[in-house]
């Protein structure tokens, strides 16, 4: 059993703009079972936050309890990280966010994170459209407790155990819609080129942005009768086209292929580019995203890729028009300015 | 790309970097682990059965295993594979009783060897457990050939020499010494059915310079003043000496004279630093003596006085290199340099000489009068008669003597038994799997970073003062542990076995040298470029899969594979698996 990484990389690997090579955004080496889709989604944070040049200690990454949650320490080792209460995760990043909103935040949730215990949570910081990055790595059972189904287990699909899931799913991508989500995406883990740039996508966007990533568990629910499994994501996602994400200081050339259907500018001034297939769903109305999850549940498939995004994103601290300087960094005198000041506030009142 | 065909034996020997860089393909990772295990008996033995001489050349190897060690593509210097191998050889016990038995009832097969250097003895040592009659013709008093005669004793104790050419000579080999052979058709005619010829590059070369005349009593060639040092003809020189050459014998020639009286010892080389031959360790051997090197200095002629040798004159030059790399070596236009010399040493090369073969013998010789010698028989125009060794195809080093010496056996004994000496036994393959639990393997898989350790020396005032003191006093077993454990293990190899993969990317992800990629099938040229990581080292192989059901392949570059088992480990399906591969070369003994 290894415990540890050798720390020897490849010679070549490329630089970003920081000098930094991938292995700076590496964590310690996992302890999920092996073949779990959870590791390919850390590859997947790996190489987008490297692709972005992000500043490793600019990143907070936050959890809350199950094998999904275990994952920020296999990522991002020289990030801040916090490790929280069960489904408690979205309150403390809420918290932190408040407190300083310099850092990006990347909460890493499962399916019972957030579809059973955290559900409430779910809903609400979806509501306030905070700025965070939410990824749940989506398994459909209980991996941490012996595989026992999860709320977004399909009904009808079976585990190791083998009997069907008698209960309807919760689909998250379909209820962060309803409750107003800004961006929303939904992924597979056995897929990086799809993955990566909806990464980078989601970290530039400003509000709350989900991205549903399938992420098939080896040791309980990668059987031929789950709809959970390798296999059967492979054969049923269908993506609502593919993404190129052009970060904000690199020039855009001519290696990126021509003919996108969308070109998106985000607020950090990156750009998103969404080539669609013809008749496919329009990304910037929900209405249109949530027939098309609709359908394709209808068909018994899965839709990947962007499935929508409010361009005029507004976040908590648009809305609540809070301080541009972070809580944390404001002085005692400017949070307390004193009694004259008071006054001042009562007088204007009278 | 096809798919890789693992099968074929010398895909994995080449992920073997060592191995595959040593002329006889000596297992090298398989004996370190031995030794990491403190078995160094059985570490010996895997080498002799290889090299024939693990502790000879535990000291003496060119090593070109080492520059090939993977270590050096992902860390600064390669393990100290040579010095491991003099681990084994120093610590090993009584091990006579595991040398092949010699029948007593000979095959009838008379072989002649003539020379008992490296090449003769491995002959020699290969055919007599056969039942072979042995006859060795050497014109040193013992065996050994340059061995003895050229390599000083400080960096090879006579003794370690002696061990190793008398568990040979003890197989009941017939050899007379002192004797100069001068007629090849004299053994001949002695009816022998097959003739090895090891004679090596007996042939210093000389300068032939304005001045030699006068200068002659104090102008020597290398190697044959190290052949009369090493046989106590001489034993001491002048204070001042001057050692024209930058080969490893020029390297012997001044740290001898450093230890018979020399004060002002100085190599001149006519080329700059980094083009010297010599071997970068004996170099810095040599400077750490105290012994400078006057680069881009030309010899021009021996300055005497009365007859009497004064110093010699040498033309500054500077190295030009053109597009194809070709050195032309331009003067400077500076002034003549002197340098005053009670002696020179003259070590700018050697050569073959054949003056004892009739040329009338059905032996073949080509324009640069060698013989004309097949590559893989050795055996020559003369079906009966082998070369091997620096006599085959000019001066090399021991192990490729010694790798030369296997093959010529096995010709021999073709020969003998009427077969056809082009028909080659294959080599011996073995393939394991070395899973020993979920995450277990048999062999330490741990990497880390760790820098080559340094084998200490003897002071260096005592050495100066006996040349028979060995300099290196070799790893104790504790380095010797701490340097094994450097190997990467590369003959464990990455197996991977398509119909069980599902493709979910562990792999991938753990690699921490980014080897592994699953993506679209294409050419070479093109693949290397869509790599996880650029595979930018054409010397380095790709290993492909046959398609997967996303009608992707792996593609998996062997160039910086830590051999770490993580890809492994993280499999979910055992699609990959550690498996050692060993590879040895036929012989006549195995």
């Amino acid at each position: 059993m290894s415990y540890q990484i050798p720390k020897f990389r490849h010679p070549d690997l490329p630089l970003n703009e920081l000098g930094y090579t991938r292995a700076a955004y590496e964590g310690s080496i996992s302890t999920l079972c092996a073949g779990c889709g959870h590791d390919s989604i850390s590859g997947a944070i790996v190489r987008a936050c490297h692709e972005l040049s992000l500043e490793p200690h600019k990143i907070a990454k936050l959890s809350g309890i199950g094998c999904s949650s275990k994952t920020p320490t296999y990522f991002l080792g020289k990030s801040h990280g916090f490790n929280s209460v069960h489904g408690r995760m979205p309150s403390v990043v809420t918290g932190a966010a408040m407190a300083n909103r310099d850092l990006l935040y990347l909460g890493v949730s499962g399916d019972g994170d957030t579809a059973s215990i955290g559900m409430g949570q779910f809903a609400h910081v979806i509501r306030r459209n905070l700025n965070m990055v939410y990824i749940v790595m989506n398994n459909g059972c209980y991996g941490l407790t012996k595989g026992q189904d999860s709320a977004t287990a399909d009904e009808g699909s079976a585990s190791k155990k083998g009997d069907a899931n008698p209960f309807s799913a919760i689909d998250l991508c379909a209820t962060a819609l309803q409750m107003g989500a800004t961006f929303i995406a939904r992924s597979f883990s056995g897929d990086k080129e799809q993955l990566v740039p909806l990464i980078k996508a989601a970290m530039s966007h400003r509000g709350f942005a989900l991205i549903d990533v399938i992420s098939p568990c080896v040791t309980f629910n990668n059987t031929a009768a789950s709809t959970k499994s390798y296999e059967f994501v492979r054969e049923h996602a269908e993506a609502t086209g593919t993404v190129d994400f052009v970060p904000m200081r690199q020039e855009i050339t001519t290696s990126y292929r021509p003919g996108a259907r969308h070109e998106v500018t985000m607020h950090d001034g990156s750009v998103l580019r969404l080539y669609e297939e013809e008749g496919s769903l329009n990304p910037f109305d929900r209405r249109s995203a949530m027939m098309a999850l609709m359908d394709h549940q209808n068909d018994g498939n899965i839709l990947t890729g962007l499935i929508y995004m409010n361009k005029n994103s507004r976040d908590l601290h648009d809305v609540l028009q809070t301080s541009q300087r972070p809580l944390n960094q404001l002085e005692e005198g400017e949070l307390c300015p004193g009694n004259k000041m008071l006054v001042n506030i009562n007088a204007s009142l009278r | 790309m096809k798919p890789t065909n693992i099968k074929n034996p010398e895909y994995f020997h080449k992920v073997v970097d060592c191995q595959y860089a040593c002329p006889a393909h000596t297992p090298v990772p398989e004996y370190i682990r031995l030794i990491a295990a403190r078995r160094y008996s059985d570490a010996y033995m895997i080498n002799w059965y290889s090299n024939v001489f693990p502790g000879v050349l535990g000291r003496t190897c060119d090593r070109p295993c080492e520059p090939a060690c993977r270590r050096v593509r992902v860390e600064e210097q390669p393990v100290a594979i040579c010095r491991l191998k003099r681990v084994a050889a120093d610590n090993k016990d009584d091990i006579r009783e595991r040398l092949p038995t010699v029948p007593k009832k000979k095959n009838g097969k008379r072989i002649a060897l003539i020379g008992a250097g490296p090449a003769s003895l491995t002959v020699a040592r290969d055919l007599a457990p056969l039942g072979y009659i042995i006859d060795v013709y050497d014109n040193q008093f013992a065996g050994g050939g340059m061995m003895r005669s050229q390599i000083p004793s400080f960096r090879l104790p006579i003794g370690v020499l002696d061990e190793e050419v008398n568990y040979i000579l003890d197989m009941g080999i017939n050899a007379t010494f002192d004797i100069e052979v001068e007629s090849l058709k004299e053994i001949l005619d002695k009816d022998y059915d097959a003739v090895f010829v090891g004679t090596g590059a007996p042939r210093g070369k000389g300068l032939n310079l304005p001045g030699l005349e006068d200068a002659r009593d104090h102008v020597f060639l290398g190697i044959d003043w190290l052949a009369s040092v090493a046989f106590e003809h001489t034993d001491k020189i002048g204070k001042r000496v001057l050692v024209l050459g930058g080969g490893n014998t020029a390297m012997d020639c001044c740290r001898t004279s450093m230890r018979l009286g020399g004060e002002d010892v100085r190599v001149v080389v006519r080329s700059p630093f980094e083009d010297m031959k010599a071997s970068p360790w004996e170099k810095e051997d040599a400077m750490a003596e105290g012994i400078p090197f006057f680069n881009n200095h030309v010899p021009k002629e021996f300055v005497t006085e009365g007859g009497q040798l004064k110093g010699m004159h040498f033309e500054k030059v500077e190295a030009h290199y053109d597009e194809d790399g070709k050195r032309s070596l331009i003067p400077t236009g500076e002034d003549l340099v002197f340098m005053e010399a009670d002696d020179v040493l003259m070590a700018i090369g050697q050569e073959n000489s054949f003056p004892w073969i009739e040329r009338d013998l059905g032996i073949q010789f080509d324009k640069w009068d060698m013989p004309v010698v097949d590559k893989v028989t050795f055996q020559s125009t003369n079906p009966k008669v082998f070369f091997g060794g620096d006599s085959a195809f000019g001066p090399e080093n021991i192990i490729t003597a010694v790798a030369h010496g296997h093959q010529a056996a096995i010709s021999i004994d073709l020969l003998c038994q009427g077969k056809l000496v082009g028909e080659r036994p294959p080599p011996m393959t073995n393939l394991a799997s070395q899973k020993m639990g979920v995450h277990e393997w048999s062999y330490d898989n741990a990497v880390a970073p760790d820098p080559r350790y340094a084998v200490p020396h003897a002071p260096l005032d005592q050495l100066l003062r006996d040349r028979k003191l060995e300099v290196e006093l070799g790893f104790d077993a504790a380095t010797g542990f701490k340097e094994a454990e450097r190997c990467l293990n590369c003959d464990v190899q990455t197996v991977f076995e398509e119909v069980r993969c599902i493709e979910c990317d562990a792999c991938v992800d753990i690699c921490p040298t980014d080897c592994i990629t699953f993506t679209v099938n294409g050419p070479e040229e093109d693949l290397r470029t869509r790599l996880t990581a650029p595979a930018k080292v054409l010397s380095q192989d790709l290993y492909v899969s046959a398609e997967l059901p996303t009608m992707r392949v792996m593609v998996k570059d062997e160039n910086v594979c830590l051999h770490c088992g993580l890809c492994a480990e993280r499999c979910p399906t055992g699609a990959w698996d550690m498996q050692k591969f060993l590879y040895n070369v036929s012989g006549t003994l195995s």
